[in-house]
Protein backbone atom coordinates (compact mmCIF):
# COMPACT_ATOMS: atom_id res chain seq x y z
CA UNK A 1 0.00 0.00 0.00
CA UNK A 2 2.78 2.69 0.84
CA UNK A 3 5.28 3.94 -2.49
CA UNK A 4 8.46 4.71 -1.37
CA UNK A 5 9.49 8.07 -2.06
CA UNK A 6 13.97 9.37 -1.47
CA UNK A 7 14.47 12.84 -0.62
CA UNK A 8 18.02 14.39 -1.21
CA UNK A 9 19.17 17.52 0.73
CA UNK A 10 20.38 20.29 -1.92
CA UNK A 11 21.74 23.32 -1.68
CA UNK A 12 19.64 26.18 -3.04
CA UNK A 13 22.40 27.18 -5.54
CA UNK A 14 22.86 26.81 -9.13
CA UNK A 15 23.43 23.55 -10.54
CA UNK A 16 22.34 21.46 -7.47
CA UNK A 17 19.40 20.00 -9.09
CA UNK A 18 20.98 18.87 -11.99
CA UNK A 19 23.73 16.82 -10.35
CA UNK A 20 21.68 14.24 -8.94
CA UNK A 21 19.33 14.35 -11.79
CA UNK A 22 22.17 13.88 -14.72
CA UNK A 23 22.57 11.08 -12.38
CA UNK A 24 20.04 9.22 -12.32
CA UNK A 25 19.87 9.59 -16.02
CA UNK A 26 22.91 7.84 -16.72
CA UNK A 27 21.96 5.06 -14.58
CA UNK A 28 19.02 4.95 -16.93
CA UNK A 29 16.91 5.17 -13.83
CA UNK A 30 13.30 7.06 -14.74
CA UNK A 31 11.77 9.34 -12.02
CA UNK A 32 8.05 9.05 -12.20
CA UNK A 33 7.38 12.06 -10.15
CA UNK A 34 9.03 14.69 -8.03
CA UNK A 35 8.70 17.77 -5.93
CA UNK A 36 11.09 20.28 -4.46
CA UNK A 37 10.45 22.00 -0.82
CA UNK A 38 12.44 25.12 -1.04
CA UNK A 39 13.76 28.07 1.36
CA UNK A 40 16.13 30.65 0.75
CA UNK A 41 19.06 28.22 1.86
CA UNK A 42 18.58 24.70 0.58
CA UNK A 43 16.15 22.84 -0.51
CA UNK A 44 14.57 19.07 -0.20
CA UNK A 45 14.17 16.76 -3.72
CA UNK A 46 12.08 14.37 -3.40
CA UNK A 47 11.05 11.79 -5.73
CA UNK A 48 9.55 8.43 -6.81
CA UNK A 49 10.74 5.92 -8.97
CA UNK A 50 10.79 1.84 -9.71
CA UNK A 51 13.93 1.22 -8.16
CA UNK A 52 14.53 3.29 -5.34
CA UNK A 53 17.16 1.16 -4.37
CA UNK A 54 19.40 1.08 -6.67
CA UNK A 55 18.43 4.83 -6.95
CA UNK A 56 19.37 5.32 -3.59
CA UNK A 57 22.99 3.51 -3.25
CA UNK A 58 24.05 5.60 -6.54
CA UNK A 59 23.20 8.82 -4.92
CA UNK A 60 24.79 8.04 -1.52
CA UNK A 61 27.88 6.69 -3.26
CA UNK A 62 28.16 10.14 -4.79
CA UNK A 63 27.83 11.87 -1.65
CA UNK A 64 23.95 12.75 -1.27
CA UNK A 65 22.57 12.51 2.11
CA UNK A 66 19.24 10.40 1.42
CA UNK A 67 16.29 10.02 2.98
CA UNK A 68 13.86 6.91 2.33
CA UNK A 69 9.94 7.29 3.45
CA UNK A 70 6.75 5.86 2.82
CA UNK A 71 4.15 7.95 0.84
CA UNK A 72 0.47 6.82 -0.10
CA UNK A 73 -0.43 7.04 -3.79
CA UNK A 74 -4.45 7.91 -3.93
CA UNK A 75 -6.35 7.65 -7.19
CA UNK A 76 -8.56 10.96 -7.07
CA UNK A 77 -11.36 11.67 -9.52
CA UNK A 78 -10.66 14.69 -11.11
CA UNK A 79 -13.87 16.53 -9.62
CA UNK A 80 -14.40 19.29 -7.46
CA UNK A 81 -14.63 18.07 -3.73
CA UNK A 82 -12.94 14.73 -4.88
CA UNK A 83 -9.59 15.70 -2.17
CA UNK A 84 -11.92 17.76 0.38
CA UNK A 85 -13.37 14.17 1.10
CA UNK A 86 -10.17 12.48 1.55
CA UNK A 87 -8.95 15.61 3.57
CA UNK A 88 -12.01 15.13 5.79
CA UNK A 89 -11.41 11.69 6.34
CA UNK A 90 -8.05 12.01 7.34
CA UNK A 91 -8.62 14.44 9.47
CA UNK A 92 -11.29 12.57 11.34
CA UNK A 93 -8.81 10.19 11.83
CA UNK A 94 -6.01 12.68 13.24
CA UNK A 95 -3.52 11.96 10.86
CA UNK A 96 -1.70 15.02 9.97
CA UNK A 97 -0.74 15.38 5.88
CA UNK A 98 3.26 16.77 6.24
CA UNK A 99 2.99 17.25 2.35
CA UNK A 100 1.50 15.95 -0.82
CA UNK A 101 2.04 16.26 -4.87
CA UNK A 102 0.81 14.69 -8.07
CA UNK A 103 1.69 12.45 -10.49
CA UNK A 104 1.56 13.47 -14.19
CA UNK A 105 -0.74 10.69 -15.19
CA UNK A 106 -4.42 11.50 -15.59
CA UNK A 107 -6.34 8.04 -16.47
CA UNK A 108 -10.33 7.59 -16.40
CA UNK A 109 -10.41 11.04 -15.42
CA UNK A 110 -8.60 10.42 -12.15
CA UNK A 111 -5.41 11.49 -11.16
CA UNK A 112 -2.55 10.38 -8.66
CA UNK A 113 -1.88 12.62 -5.93
CA UNK A 114 1.34 11.14 -3.64
CA UNK A 115 0.21 11.96 0.28
CA UNK A 116 3.35 12.05 3.07
CA UNK A 117 1.46 11.38 6.40
CA UNK A 118 2.95 11.57 10.00
CA UNK A 119 1.82 7.74 10.42
CA UNK A 120 0.92 6.42 6.73
CA UNK A 121 -0.30 3.18 8.16
CA UNK A 122 -3.77 4.73 9.88
CA UNK A 123 -4.29 6.86 7.07
CA UNK A 124 -4.81 4.06 5.18
CA UNK A 125 -6.71 2.07 7.42
CA UNK A 126 -9.16 5.42 7.79
CA UNK A 127 -8.62 5.75 3.72
CA UNK A 128 -9.96 1.78 3.35
CA UNK A 129 -13.00 2.28 5.98
CA UNK A 130 -14.32 4.97 3.64
CA UNK A 131 -13.79 2.69 0.71
CA UNK A 132 -10.60 4.34 -0.37
CA UNK A 133 -7.98 2.34 -1.28
CA UNK A 134 -4.30 4.06 -2.29
CA UNK A 135 -2.73 2.55 -4.80
CA UNK A 136 -0.35 -0.08 -4.46
CA UNK A 137 3.24 0.26 -5.94
CA UNK A 138 3.04 -2.43 -8.31
CA UNK A 139 -0.24 -0.90 -10.07
CA UNK A 140 1.12 2.15 -9.88
CA UNK A 141 4.32 1.80 -12.02
CA UNK A 142 2.01 -0.58 -14.17
CA UNK A 143 -0.03 2.07 -15.05
CA UNK A 144 2.77 4.87 -15.24
CA UNK A 145 4.99 3.00 -17.18
CA UNK A 146 2.63 1.61 -19.81
CA UNK B 1 42.81 75.02 14.71
CA UNK B 2 43.63 71.36 14.63
CA UNK B 3 41.49 69.34 17.45
CA UNK B 4 44.90 67.55 18.33
CA UNK B 5 46.87 70.79 19.41
CA UNK B 6 45.10 71.20 22.53
CA UNK B 7 46.62 67.26 23.60
CA UNK B 8 50.13 68.47 22.94
CA UNK B 9 50.73 70.00 26.30
CA UNK B 10 51.92 66.35 27.11
CA UNK B 11 50.19 66.63 30.24
CA UNK B 12 52.10 64.46 33.08
CA UNK B 13 49.84 62.25 35.36
CA UNK B 14 52.02 61.43 38.54
CA UNK B 15 51.24 57.73 38.37
CA UNK B 16 52.54 57.44 35.35
CA UNK B 17 55.65 57.70 36.60
CA UNK B 18 56.91 54.05 36.61
CA UNK B 19 56.59 54.91 33.14
CA UNK B 20 59.61 56.32 32.94
CA UNK B 21 61.72 54.94 35.51
CA UNK B 22 65.54 54.67 34.65
CA UNK B 23 66.26 50.71 33.31
CA UNK B 24 68.02 49.60 36.50
CA UNK B 25 65.79 50.66 38.35
CA UNK B 26 62.91 49.16 36.78
CA UNK B 27 64.43 45.97 36.32
CA UNK B 28 65.34 46.07 40.42
CA UNK B 29 61.57 46.31 40.74
CA UNK B 30 60.76 43.48 38.36
CA UNK B 31 62.73 41.03 40.08
CA UNK B 32 61.77 42.55 43.69
CA UNK B 33 57.74 41.79 42.73
CA UNK B 34 59.18 38.51 40.60
CA UNK B 35 60.65 36.85 43.74
CA UNK B 36 57.30 38.12 45.82
CA UNK B 37 54.70 36.41 43.32
CA UNK B 38 57.00 33.42 42.57
CA UNK B 39 56.53 32.86 46.40
CA UNK B 40 52.87 33.84 46.19
CA UNK B 41 51.89 31.33 43.92
CA UNK B 42 54.41 28.74 45.49
CA UNK B 43 52.62 28.87 48.59
CA UNK B 44 49.38 29.23 47.68
CA UNK B 45 48.41 27.34 44.05
CA UNK B 46 48.74 23.75 44.21
CA UNK B 47 49.21 23.31 40.75
CA UNK B 48 52.07 26.28 40.41
CA UNK B 49 53.89 24.19 43.67
CA UNK B 50 53.32 20.86 42.02
CA UNK B 51 55.31 21.82 38.71
CA UNK B 52 57.94 23.84 40.49
CA UNK B 53 58.48 20.44 42.79
CA UNK B 54 58.18 18.10 39.62
CA UNK B 55 61.20 20.34 38.55
CA UNK B 56 63.40 20.25 41.53
CA UNK B 57 62.75 24.37 42.03
CA UNK B 58 61.87 26.25 44.53
CA UNK B 59 60.87 30.14 44.68
CA UNK B 60 64.91 30.59 45.82
CA UNK B 61 66.28 29.87 42.39
CA UNK B 62 64.73 33.23 40.94
CA UNK B 63 67.49 35.41 41.72
CA UNK B 64 68.18 37.19 39.01
CA UNK B 65 65.52 38.00 36.25
CA UNK B 66 66.99 35.86 33.53
CA UNK B 67 66.08 32.61 35.51
CA UNK B 68 62.37 33.47 34.87
CA UNK B 69 63.06 31.26 32.09
CA UNK B 70 63.36 28.34 34.52
CA UNK B 71 60.03 28.37 35.63
CA UNK B 72 57.13 26.36 33.85
CA UNK B 73 54.80 27.50 31.63
CA UNK B 74 51.07 28.32 32.70
CA UNK B 75 48.53 28.19 30.06
CA UNK B 76 44.81 28.53 29.07
CA UNK B 77 44.20 25.05 29.38
CA UNK B 78 45.00 25.30 33.41
CA UNK B 79 42.70 27.65 34.03
CA UNK B 80 40.02 25.38 32.27
CA UNK B 81 41.46 22.56 34.02
CA UNK B 82 41.01 24.19 37.18
CA UNK B 83 37.71 26.11 37.01
CA UNK B 84 36.33 27.46 38.14
CA UNK B 85 38.59 28.58 41.32
CA UNK B 86 41.38 26.14 40.95
CA UNK B 87 44.41 28.77 40.60
CA UNK B 88 43.30 31.43 43.02
CA UNK B 89 46.18 32.57 45.85
CA UNK B 90 43.32 34.79 47.71
CA UNK B 91 40.93 33.21 49.82
CA UNK B 92 37.21 34.20 48.88
CA UNK B 93 36.89 36.75 52.03
CA UNK B 94 39.50 38.67 49.98
CA UNK B 95 38.64 38.42 46.34
CA UNK B 96 36.16 41.49 45.69
CA UNK B 97 35.68 40.49 42.05
CA UNK B 98 35.71 37.58 39.95
CA UNK B 99 35.54 38.09 35.43
CA UNK B 100 35.25 35.02 32.94
CA UNK B 101 36.03 34.87 29.54
CA UNK B 102 35.08 32.42 26.92
CA UNK B 103 37.22 29.00 27.23
CA UNK B 104 38.29 26.54 24.71
CA UNK B 105 35.61 23.80 25.75
CA UNK B 106 32.11 25.10 26.79
CA UNK B 107 32.72 26.53 30.12
CA UNK B 108 33.91 29.88 30.59
CA UNK B 109 37.91 30.87 32.05
CA UNK B 110 37.63 32.40 35.86
CA UNK B 111 39.42 35.28 36.67
CA UNK B 112 39.48 37.20 40.25
CA UNK B 113 40.78 40.39 41.80
CA UNK B 114 41.57 41.22 45.41
CA UNK B 115 40.87 44.97 46.59
CA UNK B 116 44.40 45.71 45.95
CA UNK B 117 44.69 44.21 42.54
CA UNK B 118 41.16 46.33 41.11
CA UNK B 119 43.84 49.40 42.30
CA UNK B 120 46.99 47.86 39.76
CA UNK B 121 44.34 47.33 37.20
CA UNK B 122 42.56 51.18 37.86
CA UNK B 123 46.34 52.38 37.52
CA UNK B 124 47.30 50.96 34.25
CA UNK B 125 44.24 51.44 32.99
CA UNK B 126 44.85 55.28 34.14
CA UNK B 127 48.43 55.33 33.20
CA UNK B 128 47.07 53.84 29.65
CA UNK B 129 44.31 56.20 29.07
CA UNK B 130 47.81 59.41 29.97
CA UNK B 131 49.88 57.90 27.74
CA UNK B 132 47.65 58.79 24.52
CA UNK B 133 47.44 62.43 26.26
CA UNK B 134 43.87 61.79 27.87
CA UNK B 135 43.27 63.80 31.13
CA UNK B 136 41.13 65.48 33.51
CA UNK B 137 38.56 67.35 31.83
CA UNK B 138 38.25 64.75 28.81
CA UNK B 139 34.75 62.84 28.23
CA UNK B 140 35.16 59.54 27.34
CA UNK B 141 32.67 57.22 25.71
CA UNK B 142 33.22 53.66 26.65
CA UNK B 143 31.82 51.52 24.59
CA UNK B 144 33.39 48.34 25.60
CA UNK B 145 31.05 45.65 26.86
CA UNK B 146 30.10 45.93 30.71
CA UNK B 147 29.72 42.70 32.43
CA UNK B 148 31.53 39.66 32.45
CA UNK B 149 34.10 40.63 30.14
CA UNK B 150 36.82 42.67 31.40
CA UNK B 151 36.77 45.51 28.64
CA UNK B 152 33.95 47.58 30.19
CA UNK B 153 35.00 47.71 33.66
CA UNK B 154 38.38 47.93 33.13
CA UNK B 155 38.56 51.05 31.01
CA UNK B 156 35.48 52.37 33.53
CA UNK B 157 37.77 52.57 36.54
CA UNK B 158 41.00 53.78 34.96
CA UNK B 159 38.98 56.51 33.45
CA UNK B 160 37.29 57.75 36.51
CA UNK B 161 40.34 57.16 38.40
CA UNK B 162 42.16 59.83 35.48
CA UNK B 163 39.34 62.25 36.53
CA UNK B 164 38.01 62.33 33.50
CA UNK B 165 34.11 61.99 32.77
CA UNK B 166 33.10 58.59 31.93
CA UNK B 167 30.17 57.57 29.66
CA UNK B 168 29.23 53.80 30.45
CA UNK B 169 27.40 53.22 27.07
CA UNK B 170 28.41 49.43 27.17
CA UNK B 171 28.52 48.25 23.67
CA UNK B 172 25.48 47.96 21.26
CA UNK B 173 22.79 50.40 19.60
CA UNK B 174 24.78 52.43 16.81
CA UNK B 175 22.69 55.43 16.70
CA UNK B 176 22.54 56.27 20.34
CA UNK B 177 26.31 55.67 20.47
CA UNK B 178 25.93 58.65 18.23
CA UNK B 179 23.66 60.45 19.40
CA UNK B 180 25.45 60.08 22.94
CA UNK B 181 28.82 61.21 21.57
CA UNK B 182 27.48 64.32 19.65
CA UNK B 183 25.66 65.74 22.43
CA UNK B 184 27.89 65.18 25.27
CA UNK B 185 30.66 66.36 23.76
CA UNK B 186 32.84 63.19 23.52
CA UNK B 187 36.60 63.45 23.23
CA UNK B 188 37.58 59.67 23.47
CA UNK B 189 36.07 56.47 22.78
CA UNK B 190 37.19 52.94 24.00
CA UNK B 191 35.76 49.82 21.51
CA UNK B 192 36.82 47.63 19.27
CA UNK B 193 38.43 49.25 16.00
CA UNK B 194 35.76 47.48 13.65
CA UNK B 195 32.99 48.57 15.90
CA UNK B 196 34.37 52.10 15.37
CA UNK B 197 34.75 51.83 11.33
CA UNK B 198 30.92 51.07 12.09
CA UNK B 199 30.30 54.04 13.70
CA UNK B 200 32.01 56.02 10.89
CA UNK B 201 29.76 54.00 8.78
CA UNK B 202 26.66 55.03 9.93
CA UNK B 203 27.52 58.06 11.11
CA UNK B 204 25.94 60.40 8.06
CA UNK B 205 23.08 58.48 8.21
CA UNK B 206 22.39 60.38 11.83
CA UNK B 207 23.34 63.33 10.52
CA UNK B 208 26.69 63.09 12.29
CA UNK B 209 29.94 64.53 11.17
CA UNK B 210 32.81 62.95 13.01
CA UNK B 211 35.36 65.70 11.95
CA UNK B 212 33.29 68.56 13.33
CA UNK B 213 32.94 66.85 17.05
CA UNK B 214 35.57 67.12 19.87
CA UNK B 215 36.13 63.66 19.33
CA UNK B 216 39.97 63.29 19.09
CA UNK B 217 41.36 60.17 20.42
CA UNK B 218 40.15 56.11 20.01
CA UNK B 219 41.46 53.35 22.27
CA UNK B 220 41.09 50.30 20.28
CA UNK B 221 41.67 46.98 21.02
CA UNK B 222 40.28 43.37 22.32
CA UNK B 223 40.70 42.51 18.60
CA UNK B 224 43.60 42.49 16.16
CA UNK B 225 43.44 45.34 13.97
CA UNK B 226 46.17 46.56 11.60
CA UNK B 227 47.93 49.42 10.26
CA UNK B 228 45.58 50.38 7.40
CA UNK B 229 42.56 50.02 9.31
CA UNK B 230 44.38 52.79 11.76
CA UNK B 231 45.31 55.29 8.81
CA UNK B 232 41.50 54.22 7.71
CA UNK B 233 40.10 55.38 11.15
CA UNK B 234 42.21 58.38 11.13
CA UNK B 235 41.64 59.38 7.46
CA UNK B 236 38.07 58.92 8.05
CA UNK B 237 37.03 60.27 11.25
CA UNK B 238 40.13 63.14 11.98
CA UNK B 239 40.38 61.09 15.35
CA UNK B 240 43.92 59.50 16.96
CA UNK B 241 43.52 55.65 16.72
CA UNK B 242 45.72 53.71 19.45
CA UNK B 243 46.25 50.18 20.20
CA UNK B 244 45.36 49.24 23.76
CA UNK B 245 46.42 45.51 24.55
CA UNK B 246 45.67 43.35 26.83
CA UNK B 247 43.98 39.88 28.25
CA UNK B 248 41.36 38.54 31.14
CA UNK B 249 44.25 36.39 32.07
CA UNK B 250 46.60 38.87 32.98
CA UNK B 251 44.23 41.70 34.11
CA UNK B 252 42.07 42.53 31.22
CA UNK B 253 42.87 45.78 29.27
CA UNK B 254 45.75 47.74 30.08
CA UNK B 255 48.85 45.18 29.70
CA UNK B 256 49.86 47.97 27.77
CA UNK B 257 48.91 50.99 25.74
CA UNK B 258 50.70 53.22 22.66
CA UNK B 259 51.92 56.38 23.61
CA UNK B 260 51.64 59.37 21.29
CA UNK B 261 53.88 58.27 19.20
CA UNK B 262 51.77 55.31 18.06
CA UNK B 263 54.70 52.81 17.37
CA UNK B 264 53.50 49.90 18.89
CA UNK B 265 51.97 49.25 22.84
CA UNK B 266 54.43 49.72 26.15
CA UNK B 267 54.28 46.55 27.99
CA UNK B 268 53.38 48.33 32.24
CA UNK B 269 56.45 46.03 32.77
CA UNK B 270 56.50 47.00 36.47
CA UNK B 271 53.48 44.51 36.76
CA UNK B 272 53.36 42.56 33.40
CA UNK B 273 56.84 41.01 32.61
CA UNK B 274 56.69 40.36 29.15
CA UNK B 275 59.08 37.33 27.15
CA UNK B 276 59.05 36.46 23.77
CA UNK B 277 59.56 32.60 22.97
CA UNK B 278 60.08 30.25 20.11
CA UNK B 279 56.78 28.70 19.86
CA UNK B 280 58.17 25.37 19.21
CA UNK B 281 60.98 25.01 21.75
CA UNK B 282 59.51 26.94 24.22
CA UNK B 283 62.92 28.92 24.48
CA UNK B 284 63.21 32.59 24.89
CA UNK B 285 63.84 34.14 20.86
CA UNK B 286 66.85 36.45 20.50
CA UNK B 287 66.37 40.25 21.04
CA UNK B 288 63.92 41.66 18.24
CA UNK B 289 62.76 38.02 17.03
CA UNK B 290 58.87 37.07 16.46
CA UNK B 291 57.65 34.60 18.84
CA UNK B 292 54.90 34.20 21.46
CA UNK B 293 54.29 36.80 23.90
CA UNK B 294 54.41 35.17 27.50
CA UNK B 295 53.16 37.55 30.57
CA UNK B 296 53.92 36.96 33.95
CA UNK B 297 52.41 39.19 36.64
CA UNK B 298 54.21 40.69 38.59
CA UNK B 299 51.61 42.68 41.19
CA UNK B 300 48.77 40.02 41.27
CA UNK B 301 47.25 38.68 44.25
CA UNK B 302 43.96 36.89 43.73
CA UNK B 303 45.84 34.64 41.02
CA UNK B 304 49.32 35.32 40.04
CA UNK B 305 49.99 34.39 36.48
CA UNK B 306 53.72 32.97 35.90
CA UNK B 307 55.24 32.66 32.13
CA UNK B 308 51.61 31.95 31.02
CA UNK B 309 51.75 31.48 27.01
CA UNK B 310 49.10 34.21 25.47
CA UNK B 311 49.53 32.08 21.91
CA UNK B 312 49.53 36.36 20.68
CA UNK B 313 52.52 36.44 18.30
CA UNK B 314 54.66 39.59 18.46
CA UNK B 315 58.13 40.75 18.68
CA UNK B 316 59.18 43.16 21.98
CA UNK B 317 61.13 46.11 20.73
CA UNK B 318 63.64 47.59 23.60
CA UNK B 319 64.89 51.00 21.56
CA UNK B 320 63.61 53.92 23.52
CA UNK B 321 61.04 55.37 22.61
CA UNK B 322 60.49 59.24 21.53
CA UNK B 323 57.92 59.73 24.62
CA UNK B 324 60.66 58.74 27.15
CA UNK B 325 59.20 55.62 28.45
CA UNK B 326 61.44 52.76 29.08
CA UNK B 327 58.99 50.63 28.86
CA UNK B 328 59.61 47.79 26.14
CA UNK B 329 56.49 47.62 23.22
CA UNK B 330 55.06 44.79 21.60
CA UNK B 331 54.90 44.77 17.71
CA UNK B 332 51.20 44.85 16.66
CA UNK B 333 49.64 41.33 17.08
CA UNK B 334 48.27 40.09 13.65
CA UNK B 335 47.87 36.50 14.84
CA UNK B 336 47.38 34.00 16.90
CA UNK B 337 49.78 30.46 17.48
CA UNK B 338 46.72 28.64 18.22
CA UNK B 339 43.07 28.55 16.01
CA UNK B 340 41.40 31.16 18.24
CA UNK B 341 39.80 34.00 16.28
CA UNK B 342 38.45 37.00 17.72
CA UNK B 343 35.15 38.09 16.70
CA UNK B 344 33.56 40.99 17.89
CA UNK B 345 35.59 41.55 20.79
CA UNK B 346 34.88 38.30 22.02
CA UNK B 347 37.75 35.05 21.85
CA UNK B 348 36.26 31.76 19.99
CA UNK B 349 38.05 28.14 19.70
CA UNK B 350 37.08 26.12 16.72
CA UNK B 351 36.48 23.50 19.52
CA UNK B 352 33.50 25.82 21.14
CA UNK B 353 31.79 25.64 17.89
CA UNK B 354 32.62 21.56 17.89
CA UNK B 355 30.98 21.11 21.30
CA UNK B 356 28.08 23.57 20.03
CA UNK B 357 27.30 21.45 17.24
CA UNK B 358 28.04 18.05 19.33
CA UNK B 359 25.29 18.70 21.61
CA UNK B 360 22.61 19.75 19.06
CA UNK B 361 23.53 16.47 16.60
CA UNK B 362 25.14 14.06 18.80
CA UNK B 363 27.99 13.29 16.64
CA UNK B 364 30.35 16.15 14.92
CA UNK B 365 29.53 16.78 11.18
CA UNK B 366 31.85 18.24 8.93
CA UNK B 367 31.75 22.23 9.76
CA UNK B 368 33.65 25.41 8.67
CA UNK B 369 34.08 28.67 10.15
CA UNK B 370 34.06 31.77 7.71
CA UNK B 371 34.57 34.68 9.13
CA UNK B 372 33.55 37.96 7.23
CA UNK B 373 33.04 41.86 7.48
CA UNK B 374 29.38 43.24 6.63
CA UNK B 375 29.51 46.79 6.62
CA UNK B 376 32.69 46.52 9.20
CA UNK B 377 31.07 44.27 11.57
CA UNK B 378 32.39 40.97 11.70
CA UNK B 379 29.73 38.10 10.44
CA UNK B 380 30.83 34.66 11.35
CA UNK B 381 28.53 31.86 9.54
CA UNK B 382 29.24 28.20 10.80
CA UNK B 383 28.70 25.66 7.39
CA UNK B 384 27.50 22.77 8.46
CA UNK B 385 27.14 19.32 6.57
CA UNK B 386 23.94 17.62 6.85
CA UNK B 387 24.56 14.12 8.08
CA UNK B 388 22.01 10.97 7.18
CA UNK B 389 22.04 11.31 11.08
CA UNK B 390 20.29 14.91 10.98
CA UNK B 391 18.56 14.84 7.71
CA UNK B 392 14.91 14.79 7.99
CA UNK B 393 12.82 14.90 5.12
CA UNK B 394 10.42 18.32 6.17
CA UNK B 395 11.62 21.42 5.43
CA UNK B 396 10.35 22.19 9.07
CA UNK B 397 12.98 20.15 10.64
CA UNK B 398 15.65 21.19 8.94
CA UNK B 399 15.21 24.39 9.91
CA UNK B 400 14.45 23.61 13.70
CA UNK B 401 17.86 22.17 13.11
CA UNK B 402 19.39 25.04 11.64
CA UNK B 403 17.75 27.24 14.86
CA UNK B 404 19.18 25.05 16.95
CA UNK B 405 22.69 24.43 15.95
CA UNK B 406 22.56 28.55 16.18
CA UNK B 407 21.05 28.92 19.46
CA UNK B 408 23.11 26.02 20.42
CA UNK B 409 26.59 28.39 18.90
CA UNK B 410 25.74 31.31 21.12
CA UNK B 411 25.06 29.89 24.27
CA UNK B 412 28.14 28.70 23.93
CA UNK B 413 30.88 31.37 22.76
CA UNK B 414 28.07 33.85 23.09
CA UNK B 415 28.30 35.38 19.57
CA UNK B 416 25.48 34.75 17.14
CA UNK B 417 26.08 32.74 14.08
CA UNK B 418 24.39 32.32 11.18
CA UNK B 419 24.29 28.46 10.25
CA UNK B 420 24.39 27.43 6.87
CA UNK B 421 23.24 23.96 6.02
CA UNK B 422 25.40 22.32 3.48
CA UNK B 423 25.60 18.96 0.88
CA UNK B 424 28.19 16.48 2.33
CA UNK B 425 31.40 16.59 0.83
CA UNK B 426 31.26 20.14 0.03
CA UNK B 427 33.46 21.09 2.47
CA UNK B 428 37.08 20.76 1.60
CA UNK B 429 39.07 17.92 3.26
CA UNK B 430 42.63 19.41 3.56
CA UNK B 431 45.85 16.71 4.46
CA UNK B 432 46.35 16.69 7.79
CA UNK B 433 44.66 19.37 10.04
CA UNK B 434 41.53 20.58 8.73
CA UNK B 435 40.81 24.25 7.78
CA UNK B 436 38.40 25.01 10.07
CA UNK B 437 38.59 28.94 10.06
CA UNK B 438 38.66 30.81 6.82
CA UNK B 439 38.83 34.22 7.96
CA UNK B 440 37.75 36.92 4.92
CA UNK B 441 37.50 40.14 6.34
CA UNK B 442 39.58 42.49 5.39
CA UNK B 443 41.86 44.13 7.44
Amino acid sequence: MKVKQLSLFLENKPGALSRPVKLLAKAKLNVLTLSIADTQQFGILRFILRDWEKARRLLEKEGFVVKVSDMVAIEVADEPGELADILVTLEKARVNLEYMYGFTLKQEGKGVLAFRFDDPDRAIAALQKKGISPVRSVDLFKRLES
Amino acid sequence: MSKHAKTSNGSFHPLSAPDFLPLPQLRDLQLQRLTAIVQRAYDRVALFRKRMDDRGLTPQDVRTLDDIINLPFAEKTDLRDTYPFGLFASPMKDIVRLHASSGTTGKPIVVAYTQEDVQVWTNVMLRAFAACGLHEGDVIQNAYGYGLFTGGLGAHYGAEALGATVIPISGGNTPRQLMVMKDFGVTAICCTPSYFLHLIDQAPEVGVNLKELPLRAGIFGAEPWTESMRRRIEADSGIKAYDIYGLSEIIGPGVAMECQCQAGPHVFEDYFYPEIINLKTGKPCAEGDEGELVLTTLGKQAMPMIRYRTRDITALASETCECGRTLRRIKRIGRRADDMFIIRGVNVYPSQIETALLKVEGALPHYQIVLTREKDLDVMEVQVEVTPGVFADTVGALEQLQSQLSRSIESTVGVRANVRLVQPRTIQRSEGKAKRVIDQRKM
